[in-house]
């Protein structure tokens, strides 16, 4: 997030929502929206749903799903040529609004309307509103990201906020509310394949000798490497002959995880560490039970870069151990030099002395100050509540000219139905840990579709309540629930359930930058079970 | 009795809510949310209040497993971070660097995500690493 979440009920006067289920997905962060709007924010949500958080919007559009940078296209076209656009922002802070208007001047409401379903009047009364109450920030969640646009929805947005002044000030900005707990942290860590810590890129040669010379080996790969589909992908391929699992559970996640089993199945070796046997598990050669988040001491870093300390409360059971120990006592075994950690707090100083962004976190100052928000450069540095205040990291803003592309996927006379996936708010990713809560699972046990009742009568399923829902991947079958707020021609099943997993109908096909999986548009069909 | 609250973070979402557990004589015993914190301002949603209510569930792995056939053995420490070691560096010495791939995890600690990098990087010379960012 390039902004604050505290801002958010402080200083917002208008918010943009989109592939977002904020009140489900991330609670606490929709009630600052709700304090806003207490006191006159305005709200503007675009879902294909129309979620809960809808319904105290003052608009609420309806896209046919993987039609984003259209309909952001369009709002641009409003703004410009309504002259709602922040014309001294755009000359002193940006760069590229010529090219990215020669894209956007065709993208006239009623085209937009054409494209994607959202009446041209109603796109024109979201672009006013947004224009017109500053500071205005965008929330948004994998419903912008998980297609194969991900990366050019995420530019269209960047480009709308530029071009109304909205970044590099509080309550303004682009923020993606990052789905699980240490997903930020995990991106900072380097636990990406192109960079190092604070997004330092493996291609750099001053990126490679200074990690060189911090860990004290030679060689380190230049090479951008595998991300977790594509490394998928490799072990399929006899590529790639070992894996070594974390704490994640790549076969519940991942997309077509029937394509996925068959090609983990054919590694080497598979190590994976966990805290509960998954179906990643059932799969390993070796399993190391690691310690949940109330048995060791660190940090993780929430969706607006605040790095925030973990405290071990209790021991891991059994012999269980913290993950931490585990990556030192194996880094031991392997010979290397650099694992013999006596504590996270000294993995953490480590960490301050390769991630300038982190360079002045340490315990002590994480528990006399709650929270520090990178970057942090220093010790006596307080921490960035939100980025590009006068400038931008690389000086000048940078407008992109985006077309509009269809979803890999599009529905026909077989499969005629668009299926997206997404969350509820009882579970969580995979279920690992909340299907094991008895008061969360209580609450919502069973996977279900949700479908419009008009699509429920075309399909003939008269009072019928279990469906097959097939896709060229595969098919499960589920309940159906019928409800007016989804759009028709559009069905959604929430993914965190493995006895009827919606990722066995999903695709994998990938955005081609941040190789991001389509999980939002595929096509299925659905057929009633008698 | 020994009662102690220790504040700590939420397991679930990216919000980073702050909260209590409640220890009592060194069983936890309850979730309390953190008034002070300064996103979270005293409140938890339903996930958050049972955040702890999985730590003690018994499906949860307690000891280091092997396969053998379809079937996993319970084995020590060090024969499993051992056997670990050894087919990872056979793999590597074998097909090369990036025949080796390493999943890090958006559930562990920064501390842990940094050390798992290091592995892959630092001893296995491959930048096959990432995590479910994606998904």
């Amino acid at each position: 997030m390039t902004n604050s979440v505290p801002e958010f009920s402080e200083h917002t006067r208008c918010f943009l929502i989109t592939g977002s289920n904020t009140t489900e997905a991330h609670p606490l962060v929709a009630s600052h929206v709700m304090k806003a709007k207490e006191r006159g924010a305005k709200v503007i949500v675009v879902d294909p749903r129309r979620v809960q958080i809808a319904q105290l919007a003052d608009l609420y559009l309806q896209p046919r799903p993987g039609t984003d940078v259209a309909w952001l296209n369009g709002l641009m076209y409003v703004i410009v040529t309504e002259e709602l656009a922040d014309q001294e922002f755009i000359e002193k802070r940006t760069e590229g609004f010529e090219e990215m208007w020669r894209v956007v001047q065709q993208y006239p409401p009623e085209r937009v309307e054409e494209i994607t379903g959202i009446p041209a009047d109603d796109l024109r009364a979201a672009a006013r509103m947004y224009a017109q109450n500053k500071p205005a920030a965008v929330l948004y969640t994998m419903g912008i990201t998980q297609h194969t646009t991900g990366v050019d929805n995420v530019k269209c947005i960047a480009n709308l906020a530029m071009l109304t002044g909205n970044l590099g000030i509080p309550g303004g900005g682009v923020n993606p509310l990052r789905g699980q707990n240490n997903v930020q942290g995990a991106c900072d860590m380097g636990g990406l394949p192109n960079v190092y810590p604070a997004y330092q890129p493996v291609t750099s040669p001053e990126a490679k000798a200074k990690f060189e010379a911090a860990w004290g080996v030679e060689g380190l790969s230049d090479r951008v490497g595998l991300t977790v589909v594509e490394m998928v992908h490799a072990a399929g391929e006899g590529r790639l002959r070992a894996l070594y699992v974390m704490g994640e559970n790549p076969l519940l996640s991942d997309p077509d995880i029937q394509h996925a089993r068959e090609c983990l199945e054919k590694l080497d070796f598979l190590v994976v560490q966990d805290i509960f046997p998954t179906e990643t598990t059932e799969l390993a050669h070796v399993v190391l039970p690691g310690a949940a988040f109330a048995e060791k001491d660190g940090t993780f870093t929430a969706t607006d870069r605040r790095i925030q300390r973990v405290r071990k409360a209790v021991d891991p059971p059994g012999q269980a151990k913290a993950d931490w120990e585990i990556l030192c006592r194996l880094g031991q075994r392997l010979g290397a030099p650099g694992f013999d950690f006596a504590s996270p707090e000294e993995i953490m100083a480590e960490i301050t002395r390769v991630a300038p962004s982190y360079g002045g976190v340490t315990y002590e100052r994480l528990d006399r100050e709650g929270s520090l928000q990178w970057p942090v450069p220093a010790v006596d540095h307080p921490g960035t509540p939100y980025l590009h205040k006068e400038k931008f990291t690389r000086g000048l803003g940078r407008f992109h000219a985006i077309e509009f592309h269809e979803a890999a996927e599009l529905p026909d006379e077989e499969y005629p139905f668009i299926l997206t996936t997404g969350r509820i708010m009882f579970q969580y990713h995979t279920g690992t840990m909340t299907r094991r809560s008895p008061k969360l699972e209580q609450e919502a046990p069973e996977p279900y579709v949700e479908m419009h009742p008009d699509d429920a009568a075309r399909i003939g399923l008269d009072g019928i309540r279990r469906v097959r829902v097939v896709s060229r991947r595969g098919a499960i079958e589920v309940a159906v629930r019928l409800t007016e707020r989804i759009r028709p021609g559009v069905v959604f099943i929430p993914f965190h359930y493995a006895e009827a997993a919606a990722n066995i109908l999903t695709h994998a096909a990938l955005d081609p930058v941040a190789k991001i999986p389509e999980l939002k548009v595929c096509a299925v069909r659905v057929e009633p079970v008698p | 009795m020994d009662y102690r609250n220790i504040l700590t973070i939420c397991p679930y979402c990216g919000t980073g809510c702050g909260l209590y557990l409640q220890l009592l004589d060194g069983e936890i015993v309850g979730v309390l949310p953190a008034k002070e914190h300064p996103v979270s301002q005293g409140k938890l949603c339903i996930k958050g209040w049972n955040a702890a209510a999985f730590l003690r569930h018994p499906d949860r792995l307690k000891v280091p497993l092997i396969r053998e056939g379809d079937r996993f053995r319970e084995a020590s420490w060090d024969e499993a971070l051992g056997l670990v070691a050894e087919r990872l560096l056979h793999i590597r010495d074998t097909y090369g660097p990036d025949a080796v791939g390493f999943l890090v995890s958006a559930r562990c600690t920064n501390e842990e995500n940094y050390l798992a990098q290091k592995l892959a990087r630092a001893v296995f010379k491959t930048n096959n690493v990432d995590h479910c960012a994606r998904l």
